[in-house]
C-alpha cells in the first residue's frame, strides 16, 4: 500500500480528488520506465478527467548513473513551474541522458543553464528526490516503474491494456 | 509455495562460498542483525529488481547496523560477474554444492524448479529469526516489510 498520501506537494496532472489516482515511482534512466512513458500518456488520455497522474522519483543510482541528476533536473524545473515539460523532455530523450541534454532542455524551457548547473553541483534537489525514494521504499516499491492505483500496488505487466483493466477494477 | 522457517526459530547456521576462494558463515555475523535474501537466480531480466532496490537502500539498513546477504544457487564466478555488472555492494552467497542445501534448511527451496524462493529472513543479533516472508516467485518483494521488522527489533 502507498504509505505517503498524494498531496499538493506532488507532481500531479489532473485533480487529486479524481476517482482514480495513478502514482508512478520511476527512474528516468530505466528502460522499462521509458517504455511505460507513452503508455501512461495513453492511459491519461483514455480516462481523461477521471484520472490524476502523479510521478515520484525512484532513481536506482548504482545501476543508472544519470538517473539522479535527471531527477534533480526535473525538480529544478519544478521550482520554475516547468516540471512536466522537463519530465517529458527527459523521457523523450532517454538515450541521450547527461549534462549536455539537461542544459539543452533547460534552455528550451527558458531556464538558466547556469542556475541548473549550480543546483546540480550543490545537490540542491537531492533531499526532495531522496524523500520520494524513501517514501517509495516504505510503500513497497520493488523495482521501476512501480505503479499504485488508488494506493494499491499494481503487480505484473503494465502495457496499456493491463493498466486500463487494473484501473477499471479499482474504479468499481 | 514451500513453508519457510517462522519467527522464533533459531536460524540454521551455514558456511557458503562468497567468492571463488572465501566462505562466509552466519556465525561470523552474530552480534548484529542479518537480512537474508534468497532469490531465484542472478541475471534476472528485470532491471531495477529486488536486489537493485535493496542495494540502493543499504544506507537505511546500515542505520540498524544490519548486514544484508543474498543467497542463490548460482556459482561464485557467476555471482562475481553479476555483482560487478549491477554494482551490488553486499555479499552474494553460493548455495551451489550441494545445490540448495541451505535454502532447504530454511524452507526456501523450490524442488520442482531447482532454485530458491524469493524469501526474506530477518535474524537478530542472537541468531534467532524474528521475521520472515516468502513472496510469489514472480513478484519482487519490496523492502518495506524488512525495514518495518528492523524498526520493531530496535524497540524490543
Amino acid at each position: 500500500m502507498l504509505k505517503v498520501p498524494v498531496t499538493s506537494d506532488d507532481h500531479i496532472q489532473g485533480d487529486e480528488k479524481a476517482p482514480v489516482v495513478l502514482v508512478e515511482y520511476g527512474d528516468y534512466e530505466c528502460p522499462h520506465c521509458g517504455h511505460a512513458y507513452p503508455i501512461v500518456k495513453s492511459v491519461q488520455k483514455h480516462f481523461g478527467k477521471r484520472l490524476a497522474f502523479v510521478f515520484r522519483n525512484f532513481p536506482l543510482s548504482q545501476m543508472h548513473p544519470n538517473a539522479e541528476p535527471a531527477a534533480e533536473t526535473a525538480e529544478f524545473a519544478d521550482a520554475h513551474q516547468r516540471f512536466w515539460q522537463m519530465h517529458d523532455g527527459i523521457f523523450q530523450n532517454q538515450e541521450n541522458l547527461g549534462m549536455e541534454l539537461f542544459v539543452e532542455l533547460a534552455e528550451e524551457l527558458k531556464l538558466s543553464a547556469a542556475d541548473l548547473q549550480t543546483a546540480l553541483k550543490g545537490r540542491e534537489y537531492e533531499p526532495r528526490v531522496k524523500n520520494d525514494f524513501l517514501g517509495g521504499v516504505r510503500s513497497g516499491v520493488n523495482g521501476t516503474p512501480t505503479f499504485f492505483i488508488n494506493g494499491h500496488r499494481h503487480d505484473g505487466p503494465f502495457e496499456f491494456e493491463d493498466l486500463v483493466a487494473a484501473i477499471e477494477g479499482r474504479m468499481g | 509455495m514451500a513453508q519457510i522457517l517462522q519467527p522464533g526459530t533459531a536460524a540454521p547456521d551455514f558456511a557458503l562460498p562468497v567468492t571463488p576462494d572465501q566462505k562466509l558463515s552466519l556465525r561470523e555475523l552474530r552480534g548484529r542483525p542479518v537480512i537474508l535474501v534468497f532469490y531465484p537466480a542472478d541475471w534476472s531480466p528485470v532491471c531495477g529488481d529486488e536486489l537493485g532496490v535493496f542495494n540502493e537502500i543499504l544506507p537505511e539498513f546500515g542505520k540498524y547496523n544490519a548486514e544484508l546477504v543474498g543467497i542463490s544457487v548460482d556459482g561464485a564466478w557467476c555471482h562475481d560477474a553479476f555483482a560487478k555488472d549491477r554494482h551490488l555492494h553486499f555479499p552474494l552467497l553460493c548455495d551451489f554444492e550441494p545445490k540448495g542445501a541451505v535454502a532447504k534448511k530454511y524452507g526456501a527451496y523450490r524442488e520442482a524448479d531447482g532454485f530458491c524462493e524469493r524469501a526474506l529472513f530477518l535474524i537478530d543479533a542472537q541468531g534467532v529469526i524474528r521475521w520472515s516472508y516468502c513472496s510469489p516467485v514472480a513478484v519482487n518483494p519490496g523492502a518495506d516489510g524488512v525495514l518495518a521488522a528492523l524498526e520493531s527489533l530496535g524497540k524490543k
